[in-house]
């Protein structure tokens, strides 16, 4: 195993200058395979790493195996072949969990008057392990107000998390999986039902975190302006991987081969911004 | 003195509903957030084949009863978690099977109709002491769960993979959640019956989701109803020669019912409120008016 990871290295990072090779990798997938009840493999041969302080933003079109992706470097669904790891541990047996963020697409318990102050939900990204006393504690801890700060909604700090909007709610988990400082954040679809503005502000926001806080940021989403905006590197994945690399190399082609139909490349623009 | 309390059978009706009105709703609020109502009806279902089971066998039939949904519960979890069925089909096939079993057992033997009413609706009025023993024991047991895992119940309520990933060891928080239900579900039986078990746990933290604002409220307001609901339905039955059950089980549907109104109105209320809080920040600040703009009509969702 250790021969082909090597080979697989090699192959990844064709044009990065060595100084990647110093950081160390915080997420890995080695020839990765998962098929849902011995099905169709929903992720193929998978290999790809992300290193501490990259913004990874893996794009794919809907059905591609992204969710997968990301619900196997969470531990939440285990390798049907191949390893996923987490800093440097199998991802289904990790256990430090407050060294890792999640932002999910949806939350089940939303919908049906979740009975919970946006603080309350905050506070949650705090569990460190088994507390008795937890009922008794008090609100307004230091760490829940400073993740409330920079997601920017310390004004909705005691409003139901109900009464948010959609956009305010992902602020809102922001904050949740930002306030235990974890040096790993994953997005899942972080947008998705985010009116073009809040959009906007919303990857301003991952982008700050990534620059400013030295968050390892690893994103998956379908819509490609989001992968450009601040993304440092980037894979594209179709069940398997199509392209990996920095951004800017994503070409009309790639893109072609991941959606099933030629795309106009106009996002140079935007490229520019990123580091 | 008034009537009511001058009788002993009151007394201890009373005291045990009152425990129960307690430890339903306290553990409900996870069941319903888990969106798990299923599993309490199920699982009374599986609490009727234990009390038949023990009158057969002349063991006590609510012992019988808890043994049979903690076994239950465990397997249905085990089922569910490992994937082998989808969550309801696992209730089902245990809802099913333990009433069949029930109903054999019930045919194959004879005379105690008149108890097994009492069971399936409620015997309140004729709990003993041995009953109220047990109640109390479940009760602290509860509690004590309730109190000490509040954050492994409250982060998997709110999302599985959310909570497994800030480290929370959900599948051992919900095996514990199950087999405390089939526990809560025992003891409630003997206030409400089978039938009507899964009401006094789902509808009175119903009407509290209904107006809560945070997560100890809900709680609050949970065991609050569910208390009330039990008083006023003890007191209704006892004066207007009521069956007990259902006097209490129709308390909790008219507190939900009077929980809607209120919600409904404080909703109508905040959304007049909020727009007019969105006008009267605009000038101080361009986001803030924004947000909360979107506020006044996220308030109400219908």
């Amino acid at each position: 195993m250790t021969a082909l990871a090597g080979e697989v290295q090699a192959g990844l990072w064709p044009d990065e200058p060595d100084t990647d090779a110093e950081r160390p990798t915080v997420c890995e997938f080695t020839e990765t395979w998962y098929s849902y009840g011995g099905g169709e493999p929903a992720v193929e041969n998978v290999s790809f790493r992300v290193r501490r302080g990259d913004f990874a933003a893996v794009l794919g079109p809907n059905g591609s195996g992204k969710t997968t992706l990301l619900r196997l470097a969470l531990g939440l669904l285990k390798p049907s072949r191949g390893s996923v790891e987490l800093f440097g541990e199998p991802s289904s047996r990790f256990r430090d969990w407050s060294r890792v963020g999640y932002v999910p697409q949806r939350v089940e318990g939303l919908g049906i008057h979740f009975p919970a102050t946006v603080e309350e939900i905050v506070e949650q990204g705090l569990y460190s392990g088994f507390d008795p006393l937890a009922i008794f504690r008090r609100h307004g801890r230091k760490a829940v107000l400073e993740a409330l700060e920079l997601a920017g909604i310390a004004h909705l700090r005691t409003r139901p998390i109900e009464s948010l909007s959609v956009g305010q709610r992902q602020r809102a988990l922001i904050a949740r999986a930002i306030a235990g400082r974890p040096e790993l954040l994953f997005l899942d679809e972080p947008v998705s039902g985010v009116d073009a503005a809040g959009r906007d502000r919303f990857h301003e926001l991952i982008s700050s975190l990534n620059r400013e806080q030295g968050m390892t940021v690893f994103l998956i989403s379908h819509d490609i302006g989001a992968v450009m905006q601040g993304a440092t590197v980037c894979a594209c994945i179709n069940r398997t991987i199509v392209f990996h690399g920095p951004p800017h190399r994503i070409t009309g082609e790639h893109l072609a081969e991941l959606y099933g139909f030629p795309v106009d490349v106009l996002v140079h623009d935007a490229l520019h911004e990123h580091r | 003195m008034p009537e009511i309390f001058q009788f002993d059978f009151m007394i201890r009706a009373l005291i045990g509903g009152s425990m129960v009105a307690i430890l339903a709703p306290a553990f409900g609020l996870f069941i319903v957030l888990r969106r798990l109502s299923l599993i309490a009806d199920t699982l009374s279902h599986v609490a009727l084949m234990g009390v038949a089971i023990g009158f057969v066998t002349s063991i006590y039939p609510t012992f019988v009863a808890l043994i049979a949904t903690t076994l239950s519960a465990a397997g249905i979890e085990q089922l569910r978690a490992r994937g082998r069925l989808p969550g309801d089909a696992a209730l089902a096939v245990f809802l099913y099977s333990s009433l069949a079993i029930a109903v054999i057992v019930i045919s194959k033997s004879t005379g105690f109709n008149a108890d097994l009413f009492g069971y399936l609706f409620g015997t309140v009025l004729s709990i003993n002491d041995r009953d109220l023993w047990l109640i109390g024991i479940l009760l602290v047991i509860v509690v004590v769960f309730v109190a000490a895992f509040y954050a492994e119940l409250t982060q998997s309520a709110f999302d599985p993979d959310l909570a497994h990933v800030a480290g929370v060891r959900v599948n051992a928080t919900n095996l514990a959640l199950a087999i405390l239900t089939g526990a809560t579900v025992t003891a409630s039986m003997r206030v409400v019956g089978v039938l009507m078990v899964g009401a006094l746990i789902v509808i009175p933290v119903l009407a509290a989701l209904r107006l809560a604002r945070d997560f100890r409220a809900a709680l609050i307001l949970s065991i609050g109803f569910g208390l009330l609901s039990v008083w006023v339905g003890l007191i209704v039955s006892f004066y207007a020669d009521l069956a007990a059950g259902g006097a209490i089980v129709m308390t909790t549907v008219a507190i939900l019912a009077l929980a809607e109104i209120t919600g409904h109105l404080r909703d109508r209320l905040a959304t007049r409120r909020g727009f007019a809080t969105g006008v009267s920040t605009k000038t101080s600040g361009d986001k803030d008016s924004v947000s909360t703009v979107e506020t006044g009509q996220g308030a109400s969702p219908e």
